[in-house]
């Protein structure tokens, strides 16, 4: 399979003068066709700039940039039926209902009456929203909202979807919500470019990520790359009695790829390792061995708020 | 695909999408048409028969016959508000930028628009009036000069769906709308719909009669056959060619300006 989404060098700026802002400054952004990309960074560092551009409602300073193979300025109108654009706000009609919104865009996606209304039902059914009937949209949840607006933007089956900041302002139930139904979507062989301040959606649901800051591309890869980037794995443990912290601590640092650390208040040690799992088996066994009794031990690798933090000098 | 019969034929459709919209939010929400009744109904009650004892009409006359096509062309000035609400919540929750994201017709959003907010004051219109006839109101030279009348009216409505689409482009939320609301207030009431500028001091009275409000209103007592009409100044014995050109010039201005608004988005 190719590529869903390419942009090479794109530029944008805002307004003029003194109060010119550059948003993109020679943004590069491949995505393979069927995964999930996450665009990961702080306010302002033109994620949303990016999928503006890419879902043809923002036309770049410089640079260009292609949809399945449709350049997004000179082809916009192509681009338009095979995208689907979920923005920052939920977009629809607070006055109609659920069906209605999604008959009404059914039909400005210029599907015949009968086939809007059945997609309409379909995309009702699919979202969990069946139940909602003639209820305004404006008596929703939060999450319902989400939901109904996702559906909306999937009314063509788009092949491409862009997703800005999905789930922001939800409580947790509403994000898992709007998880599992991007995970479906997936499934189904939609590609996905998603922007997100929360490192745990991306780490979630990207299969590849890109960290932006000032409009550029300044580290990207799979999340496990990200985060080894970083640094290695660690083990961490907790013993049952203080006095046995000493004899862990020499255990780990025998078995382990490093010094042990030890925090006395919690009864904890850690150790960096290499090999992860062979060396959480031959820790485990050791202790055992030696008898020393252990409440919880674990692998920990560093979280992508750490990687985000080093990257880009923010903490998120 | 691309030709320009099946562009016009997409806009039309999907302009129609766009109208049937305004018309489910009435079927969901019925009360919101008598919500935006009551003002106008409820100022030709208290003034016409509140104030109305105290008021009288130059030349003579019922005042609240003088009193009903000023409240007629009030009500398509303050329509305005209708427009701009509808435009700036949409900019503001992101529908704008769903419909610029799908295949639709780009114009559709526009003429939908016109369209709904043209049968919206077709129907007020309509229950205005039968409200006048109820109160002593009438049309008194002929339906077709009365037709005409209501046409000049819808013709200032349509005038102020542009100054709508604009403003509600370019204010950025719902609390500079309120402002925009305030504003329309004024411009609304410095006009001959409760008194004649005749009555007014010399300065006031010439703003009021050069207000495009007062042209429409003008125009229409005279094509209704309603008292008040008439008067020295050439704005008021030019009412009716004033009535035409005041919202084709405002229109004029504002279309261009709406419509480069709207490209404006995307840059």
């Amino acid at each position: 399979m190719g590529n869903a989404v390419v942009a090479a060098g794109l530029r944008k700026a805002y307004g003029g003068g003194d109060k010119r802002h550059v948003a993109l400054d020679g943004l590069d952004l491949t995505v393979p066709a069927g995964t999930v990309h996450g665009l990961l960074g702080p306010n302002g560092a033109g994620k949303s700039t990016t999928v503006r551009i890419l879902s043809t409602l923002l036309r770049p300073d410089a640079g260009r940039a292609e949809v399945l193979g449709h350049d997004v300025v000179r082809e916009a109108s192509r681009v338009r039926y095979l995208i689907g654009m979920v923005g920052q706000n939920a977009a629809v009609d607070e006055i109609l209902s659920g069906r209605q919104n999604l008959a009404m865009f059914g039909r400005l996606y210029h599907l015949s009456g009968k086939e809007a209304d059945r997609r309409a039902d379909e995309l009702l059914e699919l979202f969990g929203l069946a139940g909602t009937g003639r209820k305004p949209v404006k008596e929703y949840s939060g999450g319902m909202r989400r939901r109904l607006d996702l559906a909306a933007g999937l009314i063509l089956s788009p092949r491409v979807l862009f997703l800005d900041e999905p789930t922001t302002g939800l409580d947790p139930r509403g994000r898992t919500e709007v998880w599992s139904a991007v995970r479906t979507l997936v499934e189904a062989g939609t590609t996905v470019l998603l922007t997100t301040q929360y490192l745990e959606e991306a780490d979630q649901l990207a299969h590849d990520i890109s960290v932006i800051d000032k409009g550029r591309v300044v580290a990207g890869g799979t999340p496990d790359a990200l985060k080894a980037k970083l640094g290695g794995d660690r083990i961490e443990f907790v013993v049952h009695d203080a006095s046995d912290l000493a004899p862990a601590a020499a255990l780990a640092t025998r078995l382990g790829d490093g010094e042990a650390e030890i925090d006395e208040d919690a009864r904890r040690v850690g150790v960096p390792v290499k090999d992860r799992v062979s060396a959480l088996i031959a820790l485990a066994r050791a202790l055992d061995e030696a008898g020393i009794a252990v409440e919880d031990i674990a692998l920990r690798r560093p979280t992508l708020d750490e990687v985000f933090l080093t990257m880009t000098g923010v903490a998120a | 695909m691309n030709t320009v019969g099946s562009r016009l034929g997409w806009a039309v459709r999907d302009g129609w999408t766009i109208t049937r919209r305004d018309l489910t939010h009435l079927a969901n929400q019925p009360w919101q048409l008598v919500v935006s009744l009551l003002f106008p109904i409820m100022m030709v009650l208290m003034f016409g028969y509140l104030l109305g004892g105290a008021m009288t009409v130059p030349g003579g006359g019922d005042y609240r016959e003088f009193l009903l096509p000023g409240m007629f062309g009030l009500t398509m000035v303050f329509g305005l508000e209708r427009t701009l609400i509808a435009i700036s919540t949409d900019a503001s929750k992101g529908v704008t930028d769903r419909f610029r994201s799908m295949p639709m017709s780009g114009s559709a959003v526009v003429l939908g628009r016109c369209a709904a907010d043209l049968l919206d004051s077709v129907v007020v219109l309509a229950i205005l009036a039968g409200c006048g006839l109820l109160m002593g109101w009438d049309w008194h030279r002929g339906l077709d000069q009365a037709a005409l009348a209501f046409g000049l009216l819808l013709w200032l409505r349509f005038a102020m769906l542009w100054v709508g689409i604009y403003l509600g482009l370019m204010l950025p939320g719902p609390e500079m709308v309120m402002a925009a609301q305030i504003l329309v207030w004024p411009f609304g009431f410095l006009s001959s719909t409760f008194a004649s500028p005749d009555t007014m001091p010399g300065w006031l009275g010439a703003v009021v009669e050069w207000n495009p409000l007062s042209a429409t209103v003008s125009a229409a007592r005279e094509l209704f056959g309603n008292p008040g009409v008439g008067g020295d100044s050439w704005a008021a014995a030019n009412a009716l060619p004033l009535a035409l050109a005041w919202p084709l010039l405002l229109t004029a201005i504002f279309f261009p300006l709406s419509v480069r608004r709207y490209r404006r988005l995307s840059r």
